[in-house]
């Protein structure tokens, strides 16, 4: 910051400069909000030490419940974990007494390092203009100080899907680790899949809220069309391309860039996640993707249980999107985003909660519990934010349960993970402990002091 | 025959004066009503595991155990569940037709009052989160906003039947991003608002009240003048405004104001223009950086209307911790938490519980949204817990309205029930039937 000043005190020298001092000076104006910027957390710890986080109530999510036991972490990993295990000597313990043992959880939308301060637009990275864009990642804009991620971690969060939004295909989305000193020491699966956000729902006049002047004209099905056309020319694109590779004498087709960042979506090698709400418009989506093999994965699916049926059969696994929001509908009723996962898990479709956004990213826990407040059994409910995430997004080898073999992201609570108030006492990503501290505590301690000196 | 008369009129004046006791005591009471086996959360008074609340007209009439309904007293089972008084959102702007009269930088002129809208759904979608009362209010988009309405969200019944009248008259103020529209993007050619700073907030307030002291001076020396032994042939009295009007009201103490702020200079100042002008200040609205003030907020005896962990959606909002509510409770500040949404509002409950992680008990977090918030509208005697005497507010849970887990079974308001979850799931089957058969 010092070095921003004196920069745009020489440049005040010349004045014809002034208008870059006069940015750098806005920027350095807006750097203190960043001044508390986290730095990772993992504290330094030798790869062969072991852990053992004995006496906990273990929640493996996977299996029963153990009521006490050990939890034994060696090279990152789970190496044990029971009611009876032999603690190794040389080992770090824990003790954990009275804390309960999780798996960290994972938020399966979010906007996590893309976006800061959601009015102030120079923090805002998540939103690209136009409306095909395939070509933009989400993790080249990943940034890994933000002051929200250290918050969701200390709220049990340990890696989550960040996704880029907007337009009709907003970029590729990317599942990261809640720990690192750069975004790519935090990259679980760099590009994890596609975002193609299809119309939302029409609200009508008399809904839930409202008239609201200018509906989005666009229908779905006419969207689809145009996403079938996007597809075939890809696929033509690379047919050219192709022909050209084997054939010396034949052009190379000029550069398209849609078509060259769609090839591993056409190819049924990368997924997308459709953001898909009414309940026609999920049929229609069903269809298309089934006549265009293509992997997929539905977020938002409003009205999803009022075609519950269909998308079990057609096996696509289903993101909520935040349930802090009123149904599109008032028809559905007051409850229908409450009761909506409650009836597609009881359909047999995998569902995951999502945060769907980064101050809130922290209320995951909180989005699950209030679909278990609706009927969705409590086990249920954690699991759509651990071992299901996991399984949809192809990590359940290594995150989403306490097992042997696995990846040791765990978080010790002392009490229910989903519920408001308990308090996360330790978490380790990778085997590591990492730091809790945030935005918020450090605040907090820096204001305590000031009142305790009064 | 004027005997005959005479006893005709005297019969019709008789059943007349009937009639009109009937209708007054129907206008006047609220509903009968019997809650059996209830874990009540007083909020004032303690945990009755087990109890039975009985309500006569609207009020709450007994609280004890093994109570007996009336005859023809409606019967609500509790069965254990959790009965708490009816929630209040300190800082709503549902229910009305109007939010900002943001043309002008200062309108005090305008009155909630007069816009309220009893057939907005957001009234029904509160009452689904056991809200029975909310401060609705006037936007922030000027410095001085209009006077802001109580409601009782009655639910179907007509507008005037909604306000409450007993409750503090407020005047909206707003200070910082909103007032100086620094978030939006100018229009070529629109000139800015004045204010476009903190500076000019803080000036624009300190000048209307110099001038609604004026004013007050004028019509405080006409009445003198006009009094006296030979008032002057040629007096007139002064031009009434509106808008002075009003502010004279705050600086007489007849309203109080209740300003919207975020950061604590900001409201450092609004503390100083109170203590320079003599006028009360209800709350503080949003005051994410009370944290950091608290000794003078306490020492103003001002209080703060907040929400629990909404943050970061705008500059000002950047340091606002979650802690702020619990740790501003714990240094003895009146706390309240609110919803400023017409969707939040419905899990106000929610967002109250989750000050239990940020350092208070489950009896402190719920007051948070209760009785903090009835003395901060100043309806406390009337509502904010359950207590012999006070209005039959109340509302039901599945589980304790702190936990996560819970859901509003049931809302009450003046013991009639608004939101009853069962009967609205009966209906919807009957419903689904009913097209069924149709079809």
């Amino acid at each position: 910051m010092k070095l921003t000043i004196t920069t745009a005190q020489a440049l005040l020298k010349n004045k014809n400069q002034l208008f870059l001092a006069a940015i750098l000076l806005s920027l350095t104006l807006l750097t203190p909000c960043f001044s508390l910027a986290q730095q990772p957390a993992a504290q330094a710890q030798k790869d062969s030490e072991i852990i053992a986080i004995v006496g906990a109530k273990i929640v493996p999510v996977t299996g029963p419940v153990i009521e006490s036991g050990s939890i034994l972490i060696k090279n990152g990993r789970i190496a044990d974990l029971g009611p009876n295990i032999s603690i190794p000597a040389g080992a770090k313990v824990i003790e954990a007494k009275g804390l309960t043992a999780y798996p960290g959880m994972i938020d399966s939308y979010s906007w996590l390092g893309l976006e800061e301060i959601s009015g102030v637009r120079a923090t805002v990275d998540n939103r690209e203009t136009g409306r095909i864009n395939p070509q933009v990642k989400a993790i080249e804009a990943l940034r890994y100080d933000s002051m929200h991620i250290p918050i969701a971690r200390a709220n049990g969060i340990v890696a989550a899907v960040v996704a880029p939004s907007g337009g009709l295909i907003s970029g590729q989305s990317t599942l990261v680790k809640l720990d690192g000193w750069t975004n790519r020491e935090m990259v679980i699966k760099e590009s994890l899949a596609m975002i193609i956000e299809l119309p939302a729902i029409r609200r009508s006049r008399g809904g839930f809220s409202g008239f609201r002047g200018q509906q989005p004209q666009v229908t779905t099905e006419k969207t689809l069309d145009e996403l079938r056309q996007v597809f075939k020319k890809a696929r033509m694109y690379e047919k050219r391309r192709e022909a050209a590779r084997k054939n010396i004498l034949l052009p190379l087709p000029e550069f398209d860039e849609a078509s060259h960042f769609l090839l591993p979506v056409v190819k049924g090698e990368l997924p997308v996640i459709f953001s898909v709400h009414a309940d026609k418009d999920i049929l229609q989506t069903i269809k298309f993707v089934q006549e265009e093999k293509i992997k997929a994965i539905f977020y938002g699916v409003e009205q999803g249980f009022k075609v519950a049926k269909e998308i079990k059969e057609a096996g696509i696994p289903c993101l909520m999107g935040s349930l802090y929001s009123l149904p599109p509908v008032w028809e559905d009723g007051y409850d229908a985003l409450f009761l909506n996962p409650v009836i597609l898990n009881q359909a047999g479709v995998k569902i995951a909660f999502s945060s769907s956004s980064a101050s809130a990213a922290k209320d995951l826990p909180y989005q699950a519990a209030k679909a278990a407040a609706f009927g969705l059994k409590p086990e249920e409910a954690l699991k759509a934010v651990t071992i299901y995430p996991a399984e949809i997004f192809g990590v359940d080898k290594l995150l989403g349960s306490l097992e042997p073999g696995k990846t040791a992201n765990i978080v010790l609570a002392d009490g229910d993970l989903l519920e408001l108030g308990t308090k996360i006492q330790k978490v380790f990503i990778d085997g590591k402990e990492v730091s809790l501290e945030n935005r918020y505590t450090e605040l907090l301690k820096k204001f305590e002091q000031r009142e305790a000196n009064k | 025959m004027t005997r005959k008369l005479k006893k005709t009129g005297l019969i019709i004046s008789l059943s007349f004066l009937i009639l009109f006791l009937l209708s007054a005591t129907w206008l006047l009471a609220g509903g009968d009503l019997l809650i059996k086996n209830a874990t009540i959360l007083t909020v004032t008074g303690g945990v009755i595991t087990n109890g039975d609340v009985l309500v006569v007209n609207g009020l709450i009439k007994q609280i004890g155990q093994n109570l007996a309904a009336p005859a023809g007293v409606r019967i609500i089972e509790a069965n254990g569940r959790y009965l708490m008084p009816g929630i209040i959102d300190t800082h709503t702007h549902i229910a009305l037709s109007g939010t900002n009269e943001g043309t002008d930088a200062v309108t005090p002129e305008v009155t909630m009052a007069e816009v309220v809208n009893a057939d907005d759904t957001s009234i029904f979608t509160a009452l689904s989160g056991g809200v029975t009362m909310v401060h609705t209010m006037h936007g922030s988009a000027n410095v001085i906003g209009g006077t802001n309405v109580v409601l009782k969200l009655k639910w179907g019944k007509p507008s005037e039947q909604l306000i409450v009248k007993e409750a503090y008259p407020t005047l909206k103020f707003a200070l910082g991003e909103n007032v100086k529209q620094s978030s939006g993007t100018l229009l070529p050619g629109r000139p800015q608002r004045y204010p476009a700073t903190r500076m000019g907030a803080n000036a624009l307030i300190r000048s209307e009240l110099l001038q609604a002291r004026d004013y007050m001076a004028a019509w405080d020396r006409y009445e003198e003048l006009k009094k006296s032994k030979n008032p002057p042939a040629n007096l007139l009295p002064p031009r009434k405004d509106l808008r002075l009007e009003t502010l004279a009201d705050l600086l007489r103490g007849k309203l109080v104001a209740r300003c919207h702020g975020y950061v604590a200079t900001e409201m450092l100042e609004f503390l100083n223009l109170s203590k320079e002008f003599g006028f009360k200040i209800g709350a503080f609205e949003h005051a994410w950086e009370a944290y950091k003030i608290t000794n003078e907020l306490k020492a103003a005896g001002v209080g703060i209307s907040v929400f629990i962990d909404s943050w970061a959606y705008k500059m000002e909002a950047a340091e606002g911790i979650a802690y702020n509510a619990a740790y501003c409770t714990k240094k003895g500040l009146l706390v309240s938490i609110n919803s400023d949404s017409g969707e939040r509002i419905r899990r106000l409950f929610n967002e109250a519980g989750k000050a239990v992680k940020y350092g208070l008990t489950r009896d402190e977090a719920l007051k948070l949204i209760t009785i903090n918030a009835a003395k901060q509208l100043g309806v406390d005697r009337l509502v904010g817990s359950i207590e012999v005497g006070k209005q039959a507010d109340l509302a039901l849970f599945s589980q304790h309205p702190m936990s996560a887990y819970t859901r509003c079974e049931m809302t009450i308001i003046e013991g009639e029930v608004y939101f009853d979850r069962e009967a609205l799931i009966k209906e919807r089957a009957a419903a689904s039937t009913k097209k069924g058969d149709l079809s």
